[in-house]
């Protein structure tokens, strides 16, 4: 009993001070806003030709009430959420057999290396040949990136799964499909959270190129036309929105991988 | 009954062939507790995976009870010395695993593990992710995941390789204690002359290039074996004899 109770403190222990380095970060994360904001203020009314804060804010205002940043946050997030989920959802099956099946990776790999080092930015003029000028190339540009930066995580992920689990699940009587379901994919699932996260930021980086696709809405739509009338306000309000709604999605990924890979061993 | 009938395994190696066995034999008994101890390289490890079924012999064969070892089985349990538990899994899921990939209902599987877990002390951490278990408690789970599928052998690979010293005697006096209660075959394979001796009926020695077993040692001390054991004259002279056939194969 006394074994018991000796080695399990240390676990417990280390709780207190973790939660110390999270306020401390917390506060840091704070002070490094507050800071950034005023060297923007700063910046704005020593005479660069930048708008200042109370500026953003009054276009803010302006862009809510006439419904012109609602219909754009619409627009853009659903460019992107369905060119994400369709990219994600492609790219684990894909990850998965190119990680378990030599020949899948044989096979797809030249593919997924070579599309990775063409920005999405280059693919537009083909999309827009290929497709026209509607909702597809700019679905298709953000799948692509998505699909890309997930695709190798997950495959990552299924290769680097522990030949000892695999061992043990063996011996333990598990088949192949067995194996898969209840080794491989909740071992690798850390892997294709990232890739999720990495898949995400490169969706919302793409959004802009494609909506620069003959679009008549959307955030990286107005900022463009925006930039004709030398409109600074309303690019920043573009700007800022695209980072906030980037951020926050990336904070629910966040927290589902926190979730779902709690069992992991952290340092 | 266990019969491993000159096992030969060779591999390449750099260009040549390295042979981690070179034609093994040994019978092992029903209930026997055999432990293999020898230098690093002596394919003691290799011996287990084939036993196992992990690995396939480059000659000869392994059979367990008249049958060919071709792969794993359910009635070979086996112990890594890495634990190899499911970290996603709690202590209660990790030792159901086997029992489920058999298709046992969930009533059963909860009861049998509950038996496997209380067996190794661990009840209160039924429900513990394996992250916030020490090394021991960790390997102690791995044996009750083994015996929850109700092998008839044990294969342990330096399964207290990785523990402390004090927390290895506690864990060789429970692995007894639990298999004076849950009778099987063991083979335990450790570097462990201590080791080796304190559990095992006999005490297979092997040596390293090739990979041979160069002497088998009985130990005829009787069970429950205690702290008592571990200090008197005739283990301390078992543990000279084993000593001198692992330490001392080259002036021999």
């Amino acid at each position: 009993m006394t074994i018991l109770a000796d080695t399990a403190a240390p676990a417990v222990q280390k709780k207190a001070p973790r939660r110390r380095v999270r306020t401390r970060m917390l506060v840091l994360n704070a002070v490094s806003v507050v800071a950034g904001v005023g060297v923007w203020w700063g910046l704005a009314t020593s005479g660069v030709d930048l708008p200042t804060p109370p500026e953003v804010l009054k276009r803010y205002g302006e862009l809510i009430t006439d419904g012109t940043l609602f219909d754009d946050i619409v627009a853009s997030l659903t460019r992107v959420l369905i060119g994400f989920v369709l990219g994600v959802a492609v790219a684990v099956p894909v990850g998965f057999l190119m990680g378990w099946y030599g020949t899948v990776r044989g096979l797809v790999e030249p593919w997924v290396q070579f599309f990775r080092t063409i920005p999405p930015l280059a693919i537009i003029p083909l999309a827009i040949v290929l497709m026209g000028i509607g909702e597809t190339p700019k679905i298709f540009v953000i799948f692509l990136a998505s699909f890309l930066a997930c695709v190798i995580s997950t495959f990552q992920g299924v290769v680097n799964v522990d030949r000892t689990l695999i061992n043990a699940a063996r011996v333990l009587g598990a088949n192949d499909r067995v194996l898969f379901t209840r080794v491989v994919v909740p071992a690798s699932t850390p892997f294709i959270l990232v890739g999720m996260r990495v898949g995400l930021g490169s969706s919302w980086a793409t959004l802009v190129a494609a909506e620069l696709i003959a679009a008549q809405q959307g955030l990286g739509y107005r900022m463009q036309s925006a930039q004709l009338y030398y409109d600074l306000p309303t690019i920043f309000v573009g700007l800022i929105t695209i980072g906030v709604l980037g951020l926050i999605m990336d904070r629910l990924l966040l927290l589902a991988e926190t979730k779902l890979t709690n069992w992991q061993e952290r340092r | 009954m266990i019969t491993i009938d000159r096992i030969h395994k060779s591999y390449p190696l750099k260009g040549e062939t390295f042979t981690a066995l070179g034609d093994v034999s040994l019978e092992l008994a029903d209930n026997e507790f055999v432990t293999v101890v020898g230098p690093s390289g002596c394919g003691k490890t290799t011996l287990m995976n084939i036993l196992a079924g992990l690995e396939t012999p480059t000659s000869g064969q392994a059979l367990v009870d008249g049958q060919a070892v071709t792969g794993p089985g359910p009635e070979r349990g086996v112990i890594f010395q890495q634990y190899a538990l499911f970290p996603w899994l709690t202590v209660r899921k990790n030792v159901e695993f086997g029992l489920k990939t058999k298709g046992v209902g969930r009533d059963e599987r909860r009861r049998i593990a509950e038996h496997f877990i209380d067996l190794v002390g661990l009840t209160q951490f039924a429900d513990a992710l394996p992250k916030t278990l020490s090394g021991g408690m960790k390997q102690r789970v791995a044996i009750a995941r083994a015996y929850a599928v109700n092998p008839s052998i044990l294969l342990m690979d330096e399964p207290f390789g990785a523990v402390d010293a004090l927390t290895r005697v506690r864990l060789q006096d429970q692995l007894l204690a639990t298999w004076s209660q849950e009778k099987r075959t063991v083979v335990f394979i450790t570097h462990d002359v201590d080791e080796a001796v304190f559990l095992a009926n006999r005490v297979v020695v092997m040596a390293a290039r090739p990979g041979r077993i160069v002497e088998i040692i009985d130990v005829d001390l009787p069970y429950p074996r205690n702290d008592e054991l571990r200090l008197s004259p005739a283990f301390t002279a078992l543990r000279n004899r084993v000593w001198n056939a692992v330490y001392h194969q080259e002036s021999r």
